[in-house]
């Protein structure tokens, strides 16, 4: 579970994040939606301390995060999957896998393995640099280095981002199994609102760096004055 | 006449590869740095320098030449580490400007404190290696054992420093720091230590060139390691300063052309044409001869 309480982020005059609050339960996925620019990004990036909130605290179960290093956070079984895939395209997809277990005491032959079970095409690339994949194979690439390390919380940025359709419905179904078979914490920050609530338990919307809505995922979809907020564009 | 025309010629390729091998490290060197923290290490000369003093002086006391060299090599490991920890990690994320000007200032500095404790006098610690050629059928050949020695050193180090990068859990983590810190970090990696490492080591192999250039004829002073990391450099630009092989045959090549120079033409020549070929390589191929990215992120 990840807990969010009275989070306030600045860069230099810029508030990014106001008084957020939010529960991301265990074993479920909270989609966090809003327009660009809303603050989704800060906030994954918050959690993982890549970025150093002002004021606020952040709950991993009964932990505080606040004060604590990326590579701390990591090593407690949160994963983040940033903007962009964060894959590393100089590296094998193989290399890549390893170094997703490099911090956790996973049996790493097993660890990919089981990775290669889920996404089999990535055995097939298992030699190829990550840079030469498909925009789906690297945002594969990215989930499973991040599975191999068996976290408990897995923090996704726009996984959909420049991906065909057909390739995001799959990706967000693989999402959503993980999730169910792992009692993983999802957090899935998505601009592309639709494929999001379609997996999503609980929803919280983001205006301007203000949580406006925490409420479960098919609420939110049927609440017509938030559309606008997620969309960002006006209601008709 | 064409028998010592072949020998000549023969005599020069020597030549060049054992002094080519020491460019190739120092070129190592400045590889080894730029991959882990992309910055130039302008001052490396002088710290390899000053570690070599601090452990072959040893040997005025008694101490034999391998354990002295050991402890160049972990005065080295800690002393680069160290560097890193407490000059250069502060210029991350600064105009690029800031650590070359600063590497600068550390050289000068390095220099003249190793001119204050131990005065610009040569020293000329002895190597358990003879430095007369060997012969073959009555006349030299343009080998000597010190010289097989300093390939052989050279060869070994640039292959376990492959082996390292390459092959091991350790090396994946120190080559992930330096392409992508963030997303090191959200892996657990422990970028800021694996940094300080890659700078450890790249001091150990420093030592390790300084070492072979101190117990060579001309001796151990505190400006010995100027103009072979002119000429590491240069090698280490032509290698597209990713490349660990590239910069050991960058090295070599750089050895043999200087020593053909040094013999056909004239040895003052020698700085002038590895800095016009550093130009024209810096126009022609700016990601230099080894690399196979065709852009190099700055």
């Amino acid at each position: 579970m990840i807990k969010v309480a009275n989070l306030n982020v600045s860069y230099g005059a810029v508030k990014a994040l106001r008084d957020v609050s939010f529960e991301a339960p265990s074993g479920a996925i909270t989609a966090v939606l809003g327009a660009n620019g809303a603050g989704k990004t800060t906030l994954l990036r918050t959690i993982s301390a890549l970025v150093e909130p002002q004021s606020g605290q952040i709950f991993l179960d009964e932990r505080n995060l606040v004060g604590m290093r990326p590579e701390a956070i990591a090593r407690l079984g949160v994963a983040h999957v940033p903007e962009g895939r964060g894959v590393i395209g100089e590296f094998t997809v193989d290399e890549n896998l390893r170094l997703g277990a490099i911090a956790h005491k996973v049996t790493l032959a097993e660890g990919i393995a089981e990775q290669f079970e889920l996404f089999p095409i990535l055995k097939e690339r298992r030699k190829q640099y990550a840079a030469t994949l498909s925009g789906g194979e690297r945002q594969m690439l990215a989930v499973a280095r991040a599975m191999i390390a068996q976290p408990t919380v897995l923090l996704l940025d726009e996984p959909s981002l420049g991906l065909a359709p057909k390739v995001t419905f799959d990706i967000m179904t693989t999402i959503r199994q993980l999730c169910e078979s792992r009692k993983l914490t999802v957090l899935l920050v998505e601009q592309n609102a639709k494929s999001a609530l379609r997996i999503a338990d609980f929803a919280t919307v983001l205006h301007v760096g203000t949580a406006i809505a925490s409420r479960p995922a098919a609420e939110v979809a049927a609440d017509d004055s938030l559309r606008e907020y997620y969309l960002g564009m006006p209601s008709s | 006449m064409n028998g010592f025309l072949t020998n000549r010629i023969l005599s020069d390729v020597l030549y060049g590869i054992t002094n080519g091998v020491t460019i190739g490290l120092v070129a190592l060197c400045l590889v080894l740095i730029w991959r882990s923290t992309h910055i130039l290490n302008f001052a490396q000369g002088p710290m390899a320098m000053f570690v070599t003093y601090i452990g072959l002086t040893q040997m005025d006391h008694g101490l034999g030449f391998w354990p002295a060299a050991l402890i160049c090599m972990v005065v080295g490991f800690l002393f680069s580490g160290l560097t890193e920890r407490l000059i250069v990690r502060p210029l991350y994320n600064k105009a690029e400007i800031n650590p070359i000007v600063v590497m600068v200032g550390f050289f000068t500095v390095l220099e003249a404190v190793a001119t204050a404790i131990w005065t610009n006098i040569p020293r000329y610690p002895v190597a358990p290696f003879s430095s007369i050629n060997f012969q073959a059928g009555g006349s030299p050949t343009a080998l000597s054992p010190l010289a097989v020695f300093q390939i052989v050193l050279a060869v070994g180090a640039m292959a376990l420093v492959t082996v390292l990068f390459n092959y091991t859990k350790l090396g994946l983590q120190l080559r992930a720091s330096a392409l992508a810190p963030e997303v090191a970090k959200l892996l657990g990696v422990r970028v800021n230590r694996l940094l300080t490492l890659g700078w450890s080591i790249a001091g150990v192999v420093g030592a390790v060139a300084a070492v072979v250039v101190a117990i060579n004829p001309s001796g151990m002073s505190p400006s010995m390691m100027d103009g072979i990391f002119i000429l590491g450099f240069v090698a280490a630009a032509i290698g597209g300063l990713e490349s660990p092989l590239g910069a050991l045959v960058a090295g070599v090549s750089m050895g043999i052309l200087m020593q053909f120079i040094n013999d056909y033409w004239n040895s003052n020549y020698a700085d002038l044409v590895a800095v016009l070929i550093l130009i024209v390589v810096l126009m022609v191929r700016p990601q230099g001869l080894f690399t196979k990215n065709t852009a190099r992120r700055v």
